[in-house]
């Protein structure tokens, strides 16, 4: 079981290899895919083991499988395929246009798998140094991604990007080195001093004090790379300007391996120093990333950027959850990452659809999709109203669960507030949504598309993303016991 | 050596490693701040071969020479090869100027010292004493980047929070275990390459590196 831990990361950076080693054709494009698939059913055979017998250590300890790593593991599978099938309809359409040569198609391959490497590396770590080195490495990855077109805005938004992600990974950096200085000096041996499962059980000998100053750092750090207002900036031009699969993978997975460390490492605050700390600095991020995102989507004009600053506002929503810290509230927080993943994912792919019908990512440039392009209206509409928690959509249930456990959590006026800006964002996404749906104007003919043969693979990605977000929002059956165990494991 | 010497010694090489991230802020001329940079790293690895010498860990001065090849050679000769290249504008452009930046640097390193108060009163050693050195070099980084409007002094502010994360896991743990010490090095390195990369792309999408120009995307 511990060998199958080890090579969960290979699998994708096999297809790396592969796709460097001969190109992006038909059969290497299906391996990306084909490699989320395999992470899935490893991610499904670890939880079963996981729940029977407990945690899986391996590699000398370094890297560890408890219920909440399964449920990343099975996380980073399901809805890294959505952007993976979509990405192999995506690149065969921008090679077929030219607005791609075969040598970035190769680039876009690799990095795709890498970060999908890394990531898996994020949820296996135990050692906290060793889930630093992987979230870096998924932002030198993705900075290339994001780069990808290479024509002046989507420098411009690598630049951003790569200046603020590092220095937002290096403050999370300094905070993990002053937690092996906090514990190596409250008498932990130096090769269990940065190793989570160890330091959950001795984290009431740590020094308070100093241990605040480290956990400060790294909520700063992490919350930084999740997207957490006030440093969110980057967001809209990274996720904007990336390639819409990138950009799902991205929104969809990725900023969730972030909330994932800050989690991990609120359970040490939260033994050392009581949980107020953290607590109190979640809610100023979850609040100021609520309103962040309803000013701005409200006279947002570029679709994209929408989407984007959805993700804020989301990422905030788990914030939120992750301050109040209950059991309940804890379960809605990775029900709630797995429901903006999926619908995310099939937003921001299909958007780059839509990019490819109307040539343009303003929101006044789409009039008319229903009428005009029902299939594509249909998938960008929809995934929109699982955004905005409309049930049967998994988010509906994470919301109303995060809403209910505040108000059990005494927190009635930071609930109160994020219901406010909530509903103001869900007037701004409904106005800018009937525009674009339904609305009449100058360009109702279809004479102003572009010809663009949908594909039956982006179709399969796209209604199969919202099929499991509504098949999770009707029940997570299967799956209620590991992330009730996850969910254990954080909440205590 | 005796502890007075390595006390000395340690606190001249720390001391100098955030004197440089002044200077750097106070000097015009890109190339000259590029070899403030070297400098840095060389201070750098003093500090690590220092503690080395003293606590005999052959693995600590080795660590100092991989510091010192990658600090004071490998990464300031990527961002002078950067700096070079572009002809036009070697000086410094700031959007404060020099006396208001190096008041927000003593700011900040007062905020350093009174925000790891907690930090260095876990241990009364020379060592951990100094600590609040590398947090100062660290938002002295984050400073320059803020401040800073060429890409090529946004990429030092980056290594120099670097610089600055490094002087705190010598200090503070003797380092962190080799194995992450070496992920952390390649990543930094990767980075670094990575800045580069993309400063030469600015440079051909929009002639120059002043991020200025770099105003497309906003709200």
């Amino acid at each position: 079981m511990s060998t199958l831990i080890v090579v969960l990361p290979f699998i994708p950076a096999a297809v790396a290899a592969l796709i460097a080693a001969f190109g992006w054709n038909l059969t290497t494009a299906w391996c990306a895919p084909a490699a989320c698939w395999s992470v899935g059913g490893v991610g499904m055979v670890l939880a079963v083991r996981v729940l029977d017998e407990g945690p899986v250590n391996a590699f000398g300890g370094q890297l560890r499988v408890d219920a909440l790593s399964a449920l990343m593991i099975i996380f980073i599978g399901v809805v890294g395929s959505v952007s993976a099938v979509y990405g192999v309809a995506y690149i065969r359409t921008e090679l077929g246009n030219g607005a791609t040569t075969s040598r970035r198609a190769k680039l876009y391959g690799v990095l795709m798998q890498l970060t999908i490497a890394a990531m898996l590396v994020v949820v296996v770590a135990d050692n906290l140094g060793v889930l630093w080195v992987a979230i870096e490495t998924t932002t030198i990855a993705t900075v290339l991604l994001v780069g990808h077109r290479r024509d002046r805005t989507s420098v411009e938004a690598s630049w951003k990007y790569l200046v603020l992600g590092s220095v937002g990974v290096a403050t999370a950096l300094l905070g993990t080195v002053l937690v092996y200085f906090v514990a190596r000096h409250s008498g932990i041996d130096a090769s269990s001093a940065l190793r989570w499962s160890s330091l959950v059980d001795k984290a009431h000998g740590l020094d308070p004090g100093a241990f605040r100053v480290a956990i400060g750092f790294v909520v700063v750090g992490y919350g930084t790379k999740a997207g957490l207002a006030p440093v969110h900036s980057w967001i809209p031009d990274a996720y904007s300007q990336a390639p819409a699969p990138a950009a799902a993978l991205m929104a969809g997975v990725l900023s969730a391996m972030s909330m994932y460390a800050l989690l991990r490492l609120k359970v040490l605050a939260d033994i050392t120093l009581g949980p107020g700390f953290v607590r109190t600095l979640l809610i100023v991020a979850a609040l100021l990333s609520l309103l962040a995102a309803a000013s701005l989507m409200a006279t947002q004009r570029d679709y994209k950027r929408l989407l984007a600053y959805s993700s804020v506002e989301h990422m905030g929503l788990v914030a939120l959850a992750a301050a109040i810290g209950s059991p309940l509230a804890i379960s809605a927080a990775l029900l709630h990452l797995i429901g903006h993943g999926l619908a995310k994912s099939v937003a921001f792919c299909s958007s780059g659809e839509l990019l490819f019908v109307t040539g343009t990512t303003r929101i006044d440039g789409v009039r008319g999709l229903l009428h005009r392009r029902p299939f594509i209206g249909a998938m960008f509409g929809l995934s929109w109203l699982a955004l905005l928690a409309v049930p049967p959509f998994s988010i509906f249930a994470s919301e109303l669960a995060i809403v209910r456990s505040g108000i059990a959590d005494r927190l009635v006026w930071a609930i109160a507030i994020a219901v406010v800006l909530l509903l103001v964002i869900f007037g701004s996404v409904v106005v800018h949504g009937l525009d674009m749906l339904t609305g009449g104007g100058h360009s109702a003919d279809d004479s102003s598309l572009i010809a663009h043969a949908g594909s039956v693979t982006a179709g399969l990605a796209l209604v199969g993303g919202l099929v499991i977000a509504a098949a999770v929002g009707v029940t997570i059956w299967p799956f209620s016991r590991l992330l009730h165990t996850a969910a254990e494991v954080l909440a205590r | 050596m005796s502890e007075t010497t390595f006390v000395q010694l340690l606190d001249l090489a720390a001391g100098l490693v955030l004197v440089i991230s002044f200077a750097s802020l106070w000097l015009r001329r890109l190339v000259t701040v590029t070899r403030m940079i070297a400098i840095q790293g060389v201070a750098l690895a003093a500090v690590a071969a220092v503690i080395g010498f003293y606590e005999h860990e052959s693995e600590l001065v080795a660590v100092a020479v991989l510091v010192c090849v990658l600090r004071a050679y490998v990464l300031p000769a990527l961002i002078r090869r950067a700096v070079l290249a572009g002809s036009e504008h070697r000086e410094v452009e700031s959007i404060i100027n020099v006396p208001a930046s190096l008041l927000a640097a003593s700011a900040l390193t007062l905020v350093a010292y009174a925000a790891t108060r907690d930090v260095v009163a876990l241990s009364s050693a020379p060592q951990v004493r100094a600590i609040p050195l590398g947090v100062s070099v660290v938002l002295i980084g984050m400073l320059m980047i803020v401040t800073r409007r060429k890409a090529v002094l946004q990429m030092m502010g980056v290594l120099m929070i670097d610089n600055g994360i490094a002087l705190v896991m010598f200090l503070g743990t003797s380092g962190v275990p080799l194995v992450i010490e070496l992920g952390v090095a390649s990543d930094v390195l990767l980075a670094v390459f990575i800045l580069q990369v993309l400063t030469n792309r600015i440079r051909n999408k929009f002639g120059d590196t002043d991020l200025d120009q770099l105003r497309a995307l906003r709200d």
